[in-house]
């Protein structure tokens, strides 16, 4: 049995239009983006306090949010996990000064609240506190550890390739980052730690789905050098596509299991595995393959001259 | 079967052996993480600059002692900042002697010169030696106190930053007071009490004068108070230089005063013992001072000669007098602790993460499990072989390194389900296209993994990279996941490759010549 008998679509003809369509969904996600004040981030990032409390009987949002109109600061109140386990999340903006060794304030003041408001019991779930210092330092680590994945993978690929392919497996992630950031902005999820490490993970998975591609260039170059580049790119384009749908198909649908099934903590990071497998599928056959076809045919242009003139060095060798 | 053959499958068979052996039972053999298990992550930061400000206070106090005994009028000594302190006012007359009583600080401070003034600063070499003596002497004392709390499994180390420290501590439910011990200071003075108790400061000052000697300071304490009255605060004029400080405990543990009431007992190390009892000797009829972190907790009445015993009375519950007792015998922080995060999980949010967990991990399996076999039939069965074998290893791995098994560590057993499922893909797929090129079975297959060889090695080393930069990116749960995985590629490239060929070599090599392949 077989997906794809025999295909064979001209995906490269469509790289102009598949590079109008994600300019344009980068575009209008930056936009978004921007609209809404930047890249929405977690306490992760910013610092600040999230508390997760269990209540014995069912409560109201709003009386929640009643019980602590005192705390200063805005806060965050919604229901976490099932209707049914009476679970509030609650999150404060940081508060207290880490200096003064009160980092656990707005914690506390939150637990006072709830306690004396008259709600049915409660017991902690889980406390976050994050101070500013330690938001700063991850944010850095953050955006440090994406790109400089991003650049191990592109040195690595030029290494084993061309550099050529670098580039276009580099713009491909980088299309695949930036168009997942814009989907967690527009679906409201926050970064965390989490969710970078998603972002990181497909990273590799985007450069795995380009080098597959990349792979089957280099065999196929050495079976048929005199095809243009663009013939011999969308043959392994093709090649592969079974291999290309299937797997992502497989992937994407065990992570929809943890998305479905992973729980309140896990969402956001599958969330972004989920937006990042369809982006990065799409990336690899539209457009690391074109990029690296427009940076290799000027680049092979060159080689071939250059080949050319070894050919005749080494005829007038010969000859003499 | 093939001398060949018979030795890979055996080699399967122990790997897969001492896998199982490695992480069987799971529940005492993987270690799992704090947001599986429920506990306490505390980032806290070491407040180097007070051991700073130590240094350049006992080198002030030395300095003030030997310009007296050597008779080197100043008009003052000043400590300007933690690392910085003044001298004003130096005789001209005297200014050779009073360089030459410089020969030990000019060792590690560098020193200028404006007159009749003079300024210390430490020098940047000794303030980074010290900074860093300061956290490594915080870590064992923090390390001492949470092995006494008990905790299973805990870890204490440095953290990103140079200053920086990092407790976990799995299981703990009662947090602030974790908190309070490990951040407790805990250093214990015995200190010479001048005069006192004073109602306030003021009137502590005016008993000098407002003018108090140089080598006495003004501490708060607590008034014994008799029974029924609450304890307020009094002042007490002590001398500034400790007869015995808390590095020459041999022992603190909880017991009772006089009136039943919960207190801390101690005894003092020899070198410590004759200390105290040469001071206690010489100051009969004096009042001996407690003071703990620059509090005076009692002031009593020298009777006689004491040696080694002595006790801390306050208002002690007996839970304080027991972490109190703690905190001494584990020696005090050479400098303040603040925390810079803290994330506590409690142990039900815990495990319903780690059902949800096991549910998607299983779930997403059993579904791409199923899809290989519908799709490849029988060659679905070497994937099916293939992926569990990788997941069988993962385990036996992760329980042999001692890996901890974090929530996205779970995620990390999905995409290594994935990144399996995707290598038999790549190498089934090969074979399909070698056999409608019109290859052989067995040439099909030989050729399948042969080719598709090269490019599962590129991808892996491709996601190892990025696997490295997270783990080094992350801290706990992140790098939980950035080890599942890489330990999932490295077994995947065994399984995809070694185990399911060996698989296809078994079914081949039982027919002479098979004419089709079920894939």
């Amino acid at each position: 049995m077989r997906i794809f008998d025999h295909p064979n679509y001209d995906f490269i003809k469509w790289r102009w239009h598949a590079f109008a369509l994600s300019g344009l969904v980068v575009l209008a996600g930056v936009a978004f983006v921007v609209s809404r004040g930047g890249v929405p981030m977690g306490i992760d990032f910013t610092g600040g306090t999230i508390v997760v409390a269990k209540f014995e009987q069912p409560v109201a949002e709003d009386a929640v949010r009643q019980a602590l109109a005192a705390t200063p600061g805005e806060k965050v109140v919604q229901s976490y996990g099932d209707a049914a386990d009476n679970q509030v999340l609650i999150r404060l903006p940081q508060m207290g000064d880490e200096n003064a060794g009160n980092l656990d304030e707005a914690a506390n003041s939150v637990v006072q609240s709830l306690g004396a408001a008259g709600l049915p019991k409660f017991e902690l779930l889980s406390q976050e506190i994050v101070g500013p210092v330690i938001g700063r330092e991850l944010q850095l680590k953050g955006i440090y550890a994406t790109l400089a994945s991003i650049v191990g993978i592109a040195i690595y690929i030029a290494l084993r390739f061309r550099p050529a392919f670098a580039i276009g497996a580099i713009a491909a992630t980088l299309h695949d980052v930036f168009i997942t950031i814009a989907f967690l902005a527009l679906f409201g999820y926050e970064l965390s730690l989490n969710v970078v490490a998603a972002l990181l993970t497909i990273t590799g998975y985007s450069v795995n789905d380009t080098i597959v591609i990349f792979d089957r260039v280099r065999e196929n170059m050495r079976s048929a050098r005199r095809d243009p580049l663009e013939k011999v790119v969308n043959t392994a384009v093709n090649q592969t596509l079974s291999r290309t749908v299937i797997t992502a198909g497989t992937t994407f649908l065990s992570v929809l299991a943890l998305y479905v099934f992973g729980g309140e903590v896990l969402e956001g990071f599958a969330f972004t595995m989920l937006v990042g497998i369809v982006s990065g599928t799409y990336s690899t056959v539209f457009i690391a393959a074109a990029i690296a076809i427009i940076l290799g045919n000027r680049q092979g242009a060159a080689t071939a001259v250059s080949g050319a003139a070894v050919k005749v060095k080494a005829a007038t060798a010969r000859r003499s | 079967m093939s001398k060949n053959l018979r030795w890979k499958v055996l080699t399967i068979l122990a790997v897969i052996g001492l896998s199982v052996w490695a992480f069987v039972p799971p529940q005492d053999k993987i270690r799992l993480g704090l947001d599986l298990k429920g506990g306490v992550h505390l980032v806290m930061r070491v407040q180097t600059d007070d051991a700073l400000r130590v240094e350049t206070e006992t080198t002030a106090d030395r300095l003030r002692e030997t310009l007296r005994t050597q008779t080197i009028p100043v008009t003052g000594i000043t400590v300007a900042g933690p690392n910085e302190f003044r001298v004003a006012g130096v005789p001209t007359a005297q200014d050779a002697q009073f360089r030459q009583a410089l020969v030990d600080i000019d060792l590690i401070y560098d020193r200028s010169q404006s007159l009749t003034d003079y300024t210390f600063r430490l020098k940047p070499s000794v303030v980074s030696q010290l900074r860093d003596e300061t956290v490594n002497q915080a870590l064992q004392t923090i390390e001492r106190r949470v092995n006494e709390l008990g905790v299973a499994e805990p870890v204490v180390a440095r953290h990103s930053a140079a200053d920086q420290i990092l407790v976990q501590l799995p299981g703990v439910s009662d947090v602030n007071r974790a908190k309070e011990i490990i951040r407790s200071t805990a250093l214990l003075e015995l200190k010479l009490v001048e005069q006192g108790p004073f109602p306030d400061e003021a009137s502590a000052r005016q008993a000098f004068a407002g003018n108090v000697p140089p080598d006495m300071q003004i501490l708060p304490g607590r008034s014994e108070g008799t029974a029924g009255s609450a304890p307020t605060t009094v002042y007490y004029a002590v001398r500034r230089v400790a007869a015995v400080t808390g590095r020459d405990l041999r022992n603190a543990r909880p017991s009772l005063d006089e009136n039943n009431r919960p207190a801390v007992s101690f005894s003092l190390n020899n070198e410590g013992a004759v200390k105290f009892g040469n001071f206690t000797q010489a100051n009969i009829n004096r009042q001996l001072g407690i003071v703990l972190d620059g509090r005076v907790y009692s002031a009593p009445n020298i009777q006689s000669r004491i040696d080694s015993e002595g006790r801390i009375t306050g208002n002690f519950t007996q839970q304080e007098a027991a972490d109190l007792g703690l905190t001494l015998r584990s020696g005090a922080l050479p400098a303040s602790l603040t925390y810079l995060e803290e994330r506590t999980v409690g142990p039900t949010l815990g495990a319903d993460s780690v059902r949800a967990g096991v549910i998607a991990s299983t779930g997403g399996l059993v579904f791409v499990l199923l899809f290989l076999l519908y799709y490849y039939k029988l060659a679905g069965f070497n994937a099916f072989v293939s992926i569990t074998t990788n997941l069988i290893i993962l385990l036996g791995l992760m329980a042999y390194l001692g890996a901890t098994m974090t929530l996205p560590g779970i995620a990390g057993f999905i995409l290594t389900i994935g990144m399996g499922v995707d290598s038999n893909v790549l190498i089934f797929e090969r074979i399909k296209e070698e056999l409608t090129g019109g290859k052989g079975v067995k040439a099909a297959v030989a050729a399948g993994f042969d080719r598709v060889f090269l490019t599962i090695l590129d991808t892996h080393v491709a996601s190892l990279i990025s696997a490295a930069f997270l783990f080094q990116f992350g801290t706990g749960p992140i790098r939980g996941f950035a080890t599942t995985l890489t330990i999932g590629l490295l077994a995947n490239v065994f399984t995809a490759v070694f185990v399911s060929r060996t698989m296809f070599e078994l079914f081949l090599s039982r027919r002479d010549q098979p004419a089709t392949l079920s894939i």
